[in-house]
């Protein structure tokens, strides 16, 4: 008979946290390295630099736009997990634990697995996307996004052709997310869904950056969605798992109040929401005495994503 | 103790522009923070709620403290709620809309929480014009009848402020806690004069309407 006994492991064997600690730091540099083309030695000579200053930038940036204030962008979070307002999000979020950073690609796919961060970025080449972020609650941002096609993810797994749609799924830490731990408001851990040709859409990412640097905790690090033609409550902050699946997956706040916040969520001035208007919204860093901005169906990106709604009523699929 | 009271008018007045005085300079040394517009609508909105809540509790405190020469005060101060709503709606049309009508059309028709705002300025502005003692004197009894809107003017306010959140429902409740507070104590009289006035009145007879404003 054999009996299973956890095995010790001896003292010896275990990393001290410095040294692992620096592992994580090297193989960030060396996926930077790769990524940017830079040195290692002047990659560590100048820590201040943003890491991703150099990457190109994808087809997708309209070249129109111009980026809000970096500052605005970091101290302005809806991070529901943390704070119901938007200024405490930026320093509570500072300690949630992101390294090591795992994801779980499992449901309706060939290869299911479980990759840690490190492995997903020195296989996709990291691009900045330069999008029109748009809150359900009427503002927006340009904000500058460094990642990679969420579809190019996708594919490594190599979805079956019964995948409908794609699930992701927020990190549960109640120990470093406040509401959370108090079970506040949603049912947790957050979550969202795209359909398949959503998910597969060029404009779709996975961004690991911002601003040309590494993603600022409280927007979402070390790795979120976005898709940018969608309200920002679509694009889920620090993923962990992504599920394929036959049937729609049901979101958080489509859970929360399912006449106000629908499942498909693209961004419609036409479409208002139960209790207010959808029509125009505030652009952040435009100062006082400049109008709000006249909201864009799908946010401005009808050009690449009307024809994955042609024959939808977008007022019952809200 | 109305000479007391008097005296303090102008320290009143001074204070209650304080809040004005914290937003221009937030405005001034760009203490908005990243959404400078909203936070603008909501400084202004909590203050024109605040004023009208304390307008709300002049009647309970000088019924507690047989305070007399308050009455003076609760026009004031409810001339200061009408005062910061209307400064609300201004920086609404003027500084984020920029008078652009078609837009704040749509807005309005399509923002139900505004119509709310909207219900809760017409009354708090049919007050504020008819609040001086020769307007009193004029509407005579049906002064009183208007000014009872004011009850309609905090409900709307308050929807107004509920509606338009997403789920962050603290602060409000706090004010909601506070308007139970000071009309519940106005239920309190109006059972307690009720009950009095039938001890008082022979049976057969149906009491006349003392009710506390």
């Amino acid at each position: 008979m054999i009996i299973k006994t956890i095995k010790n492991i001896p003292g010896s064997e275990i990393t001290d946290p410095l040294v692992f600690q620096q592992r994580r730091t090297l193989i960030k540099a060396m996926a930077a390295m790769m990524l940017t083309g830079t040195s290692i030695r002047s990659g560590w000579a100048d820590d201040s630099k943003p890491i991703w200053s150099a990457v190109s930038k994808s087809p997708f940036s309209a070249p129109e736009l111009t980026v809000t204030p970096a500052a605005a962008a970091k101290n302005y979070n809806n991070y529901y997990e943390f704070a119901f307002n938007k200024e405490d999000p930026a320093s509570l979020a500072q300690s949630l634990r992101i390294d090591p950073w795992s994801v779980e690609i499992g449901g309706e796919v060939e290869k299911p697995g479980t990759y840690q961060l490190e492995d997903i970025l020195s296989r996709h080449t990291l691009q900045e996307y330069i999008y029109r972020f748009r809150c359900v609650e009427a503002w927006s941002m340009v904000v500058p996004w460094v990642g990679f096609s969420l579809g190019d993810l996708l594919k490594t797994a190599k979805p079956l052709s019964n995948a409908k749609f794609v699930k992701l799924t927020s990190v549960q830490q109640p120990d470093t997310m406040p509401k959370q731990h108090t079970k506040a408001m949603l049912d947790w851990p957050y979550i969202e869904g795209l359909r398949i040709d959503e998910a597969m859409h060029p404009l779709t990412i996975l961004a690991v950056g911002m601003y040309g640097d590494i993603l600022p905790k409280q927007n979402g690090a070390p790795l979120r969605l976005v898709v940018p033609w969608k309200y920002g409550f679509k694009s889920i902050k620090a993923v962990v798992k992504i599920e394929l699946l036959k049937r729609p997956p049901i979101s958080s706040w489509n859970k929360f109040a399912p006449n106000e916040y629908g499942f498909y969520a693209n961004v419609n001035p036409d479409v208002p929401h139960p209790r207010w208007s959808q029509n125009s919204e505030r652009l952040l860093g435009s100062g006082f005495f400049t109008p709000r901005r006249q909201t864009e169906l799908f946010n401005g990106y009808g050009e690449q994503v009307a024809h994955l709604y042609h024959d939808m009523d977008l007022r019952h699929f809200f | 103790m109305i000479m007391q009271m008097n005296n303090l008018r102008p320290l009143t007045i001074a204070v209650s522009i304080i809040p004005l005085l914290w937003i221009v300079f937030d405005i001034a040394f760009d203490n908005l923070g990243p959404n400078q517009m909203q936070a603008l609508h909501i400084r202004l909105g909590d203050w024109a709620l605040r004023f009208l809540w304390i307008t709300l509790a002049i009647t309970p405190v000088q019924t507690v403290t047989k305070w007399r020469g308050m009455t003076e005060y609760r026009q004031l101060f409810g001339l200061f709620a009408f005062f910061y709503a209307s400064l609300h709606i201004l920086v609404y049309l003027a500084v984020d809309q920029v008078f652009a009508w078609r837009m704040i059309g749509i807005d309005i028709l399509e923002s139900s929480y505004i119509w709310f705002g909207l219900i809760a300025y017409m009354i708090v502005f049919s007050l504020g014009i008819t609040s001086s003692k020769a307007s009193k004197k004029l509407l005579g009894k049906s002064w009183k009848k208007l000014h009872r809107f004011i009850y309609i003017a905090a409900g709307a306010a308050m929807i107004h402020y509920f509606w338009q959140l997403k789920g962050n429902l603290a602060e409000p409740l706090f004010y909601l806690l506070l308007i139970f507070m000071l009309l519940g104590f106005r239920a309190v009289i109006w059972i307690k004069n009720k009950q009095l006035s039938q001890m008082m009145i022979p049976k057969g007879r149906t009491s006349t309407d003392t009710e506390a404003d």
